[in-house]
């Protein structure tokens, strides 16, 4: 086994590239997950069961099935409803679904969090539903869900290298492809985990610092 | 048009192949289980060998996706001379990552043994390695019985993956027919559902062990 690094560094380029698309793709992924999330446990909490049951649903199947099923669903079944997305859509689409799912049952958790007897208080002072979810639950349960909230978004961007399989250009199809036009499968697969390693160690300890200052307004909740 | 008969024609095949997902799966979930066991072991023993062991093991487990773990075990163990079918890499690969959640899961059920347990079993004179699996593990086991069934399904997904490494399994039998039919959508969607059922099934099954065998943390 030989080991040349300068495989890597002669595709420096490319590289670089897939890591932007990574990043891209979770954040945008992340970012729609979590506007689908709260909307999901929005309308299973406060509205009818005619809506809240597929939704129930929903959430059940994308907790339920593999991620790489749902990607070949989405970019492969497409076209059959006259869907015809591009790897990058398609990939951000199903990562935004399937993180939706899982960030719903975070938001409904956290709605649930929030003590009774303050909604009907504010009830009582004439408070708007919506109003009360803005100005009463949210600020509060934010608080208590982050952490979990915050160990989602790292999972999602572990789960950005699936998207490699459907052709998506982000760093492990770059990595990978590079790796099989040269041959030299140890040094850039190694590399590829520890740049993932050392992502995924910085991100989660972005996430504890966060949790830390957030935790100062965590509220002594009356038992 | 929605095809029905490919569906019906294809189902017996998929549900043959998803007997290979749940084999890889339970086993990988077996195998880590004690992989999980010894770490987490390791990591709450009195040596800084064995808790550095055990934090960087989890660490890099947890830290790097499943699917390029794969990929090293696929493309790099036949480097250093290791020939061995890749549907037993892919397994032991799937194994040591979910050892890793394991471990970390496992570490609270162990924190949640009260001390005067294993004092106790200490006096009577039982071994360490048999205080170990008689009394830590099962314990254990018993706190963090909805954890361990979460994980169970996770690597019944998970598994999915190593369709990409060349395992044939449901995800990669649904691909083989989904090519050969230009039907994607049919076939992907019954795959799903097969898994969601296998899913179903072993939360259910989980939900009856925890019934009958879940210990609440002692205060």
């Amino acid at each position: 086994m030989t080991f040349n690094p300068a495989i890597l560094t002669d595709n420096w380029r490319e590289i670089l590239d897939g890591m932007a698309l990574t990043i891209l793709i979770w954040a945008a992924g992340t970012a729609i997950g979590l506007v689908i999330g709260l909307a999901v446990a929005v309308l299973q909490l406060f509205t009818n069961r005619w809506l809240a049951a597929p939704l129930t649903l929903y959430v059940a199947v994308m907790r339920g099935t593999p991620f790489l099923i749902q990607l070949f669903v989405i970019y492969y079944g497409g076209p059959f409803f006259g869907l015809d997305l591009t790897p990058l859509t398609a990939g951000i689409a199903g990562l935004a679904l399937y993180g939706g799912a899982y960030f719903s049952e975070i938001f409904r958790a956290g709605f649930l969090s929030v003590p009774p007897g303050q909604i009907e208080a504010a009830r009582m002072m004439g408070i708007g539903r919506l109003d009360i979810v803005r100005h009463v639950q949210l600020p509060q349960m934010l608080v208590i869900i982050l952490p979990a909230l915050a160990n989602m978004t790292v999972l999602l961007s572990k789960e950005t290298a699936v998207l490699s399989v459907i052709t998506v250009n982000e760093l492990t199809s770059v990595v990978q492809s590079i790796g099989s036009t040269t041959f030299a499968f140890a040094e850039t697969l190694l590399f590829l985990a520890l740049v993932y390693w050392a992502f995924l160690e910085i991100v989660t300890a972005a996430a504890r610092r966060l949790e830390k200052r957030v935790g100062r307004f965590m509220l002594r909740t009356p038992s | 048009m929605f095809d029905v008969n490919l569906i019906i024609k294809s189902l017996p095949m998929l549900l043959q192949a998803s007997v290979w997902t749940v084999i890889y799966s339970l086993s990988s979930v077996a195998i880590g289980f004690c992989i999980g066991t010894l770490v987490c072991a390791a990591g709450l023993s009195s040596s800084r060998l064995g808790r550095g062991f055990s934090a960087f093991y989890v660490s890099f487990f947890r830290g790097v996706p499943l699917l390029v773990q794969l990929l090293i075990s696929y493309y790099c163990l036949p480097l250093i001379g290791v020939n061995v079918p890749s549907s037993v890499a892919a397994v032991g690969t799937l194994a040591l990552c979910t050892g890793a959640y394991l471990a970390e899961i496992l570490r609270g059920g162990f924190l949640g043994i009260p001390p005067g347990l294993i004092e106790a079993a200490r006096m009577v004179g039982l071994s360490r390695a048999k205080i170990l699996t008689r009394i830590e593990v099962p314990l254990a086991v018993r706190l963090t019985l909805p954890s361990l069934v979460n994980e169970t399904t996770m690597m019944v997904k998970a598994s999915s993956l190593i369709s990409v490494v060349g395992v044939l399994e449901l995800t990669r039998l649904a691909q083989n027919i989904a090519t050969s039919t230009f039907q994607p959508l049919e076939i992907y969607l019954t795959a799903g559902a097969i898994y969601f059922v296998i899913n179903g099934a072993i939360t259910l099954v989980g939900g009856f062990a925890e019934s009958r065998f879940r210990l609440e943390k002692a205060r």
